[in-house]
């Protein structure tokens, strides 16, 4: 195996756009991307406040670049100090969304809801979480070990507990099946 | 041998590298007992059975742990990019592990200054972070899901979370998003497609469909991808040519899954005691040894 078809540029961590597990946080006011900034920082967040790019039409003026993958996290301290940004979205595409399309799969006594990558297993007559599968992220684990074996209404939520982009597909798929399971 | 990287979801346990012994529902490493429920430790397990009915040496597992915070993953990568060259290994499979480009990148660069660099197999997390560099074509095999592929096939997602919803993730679709994902060379050399029928493809196309035994129930039960990743690993660590261990891999599988009579409620624990009896069951006892 040549030594060159392994040689490439580390990526730069400068702009948005060169970095592909970077993700920006829309915000409706420069107040708010300040405020998000202090409270980011003093967490110990390294994030880095940037020009919006041209496509986001939502009038800000400001947006902040944070770590895809800690976005879980991220938003949860924004929401203990009460600020919720308008779009988080990869800096690869500014104007991407996140998967909503589920996909809901019958197996009789068992339903099935997959969110993106992530599949949540419930049994209909207990409601208890019987498996927790895909994904990549090291919370997935963690989560099914938490979730399976609780019922819907029992479960530690994905969102309180989990750290990743995978652990949010997954608090998106229980929304679906507890969406479900109520009809 | 084989190398299998990964995490354990316990933010305690500490980085260990050693082979994986299997015990009665548990892998134990360096005297670290671990379940098999699902995940990393899940593809250990199915590996070790496969690589010890093959009569080779167990897994050397490079283990730490992480809930999602990534202290135990960048563990796993320093470890990685520093010590690599220390080891002599025939694959070596990535699984669990928080995606970040820079120290990908730097695990990389360790593989290329290995005298004989192992064969490169990468699932979940790795398989993201080696699409998010752009080193996918680095890779010799991918062993994506059907949502996964979607993911790989969309030259714009950085995750699967963020797919694109005009690429479909139904599995009539999958021969199209393999060609996609080779378009934009954000494949590895083989891919193993995981789903209600597994698909075997190269730069070329769809090469095999595996369907039989179909069961259904195994699509919800987490851990049988991991299962499925962790027997090809140990084929192609034992000499078998990747696509025909990928093909075996499949079969093995859904005979071990049949063998165990599953619900969507069965644990992934259940099937991997059935591995060895899938792996008698397809291959005659005289091809279990490879040069």
């Amino acid at each position: 195996m040549s030594r060159w078809r392994f040689w490439r540029p580390k990526p730069t961590v400068s702009t948005p756009g060169a970095q592909t597990d970077q993700g920006i946080l829309v915000f409706a006011s420069t107040s708010e991307v300040i405020q998000a900034e202090k409270f980011l920082k003093a967490a110990g967040w390294t994030i880095r406040v940037m020009g919006p790019p041209p496509e986001i039409q939502s009038g800000c003026d400001l947006v902040i670049q944070f770590p895809l993958m800690k976005q879980l996290e991220i938003l949860r301290v924004l929401a203990e100090n009460r600020l919720s940004p308008l779009q988080a979205v990869p800096v690869t595409g500014p104007l991407l969304k996140p998967v909503d399309l589920f996909q809901v799969k019958d197996f009789g006594r068992y339903l099935m809801v997959r969110a993106a990558n992530m599949k949540l297993t419930v049994d209909k007559e207990t409601r208890i979480i019987v498996n927790v599968s895909g994904g990549g992220c090291p919370d997935v684990p963690y989560l099914a070990y938490k979730m399976v074996g609780q019922t819907l209404e029992d479960a530690p939520r994905p969102r309180a507990i989990g750290h990743t982009v995978c652990g949010y597909a997954l608090q998106l798929a229980l929304e679906e099946m507890e969406r479900q399971c109520s009809e | 041998m084989l190398g299998v990287v990964g995490t354990i979801p316990e933010e305690e346990f500490p980085l260990v590298v050693g082979p994986a012994t299997l015990g009665d529902g548990f892998l134990t490493v360096q005297g670290h007992e671990v379940p098999i429920t699902r995940g990393t430790a899940a593809l250990l397990a199915a590996a070790a059975v496969c690589l010890k009915a093959l009569h080779q040496p167990p897994p050397l597992a490079f283990l730490a742990g992480d809930i999602g915070l990534g202290q135990g993953s960048i563990q796993l990568y320093e470890y990685l990019s520093l010590n690599l060259a220390k080891h002599q290994l025939r694959a070596l499979t990535f699984h669990y592990i928080l995606p970040i480009v820079d120290w990908h990148n730097r695990v990389l660069w360790a593989i290329q200054e290995m005298a004989a660099p192992p064969l490169l197999i990468a699932d979940a997390g790795y398989m993201y972070v080696a699409k998010m560099s752009g080193e996918a074509p680095a890779y010799d095999l991918f062993t994506p899901d059907a949502g996964e592929i979607a993911f790989l096939a969309d030259e714009e997602a950085p995750h699967p979370f963020y797919t694109r919803g005009f690429i479909l993730h139904e599995d009539n679709q999958i021969p199209n998003l393999i060609a996609r994902a080779y378009a934009h060379e954000n494949a590895a050399r083989h891919l193993l497609v995981k789903g209600r029928k597994d698909y075997v493809a190269t730069k070329e196309g769809v090469v095999a469909i595996i369907d039989e035994p179909g069961i259904e129930a195994l699509e919800p039960i987490g851990g049988t991808g991991d299962t499925l990743t962790g027997i090809a690993s140990a084929l192609i660590t034992a000499g078998f040519d990747i696509v025909p261990a990928a093909i075996l891999a499949a079969r093995v599988n859904r005979v071990a899954g049949a063998l165990t009579q599953p619900t969507p409620a069965t644990g992934v624990q259940d099937i991997v005691p059935h591995i060895p009896a899938g792996l008698e069951k397809l291959l005659p006892a005289n091809q279990r040894r490879k040069e």
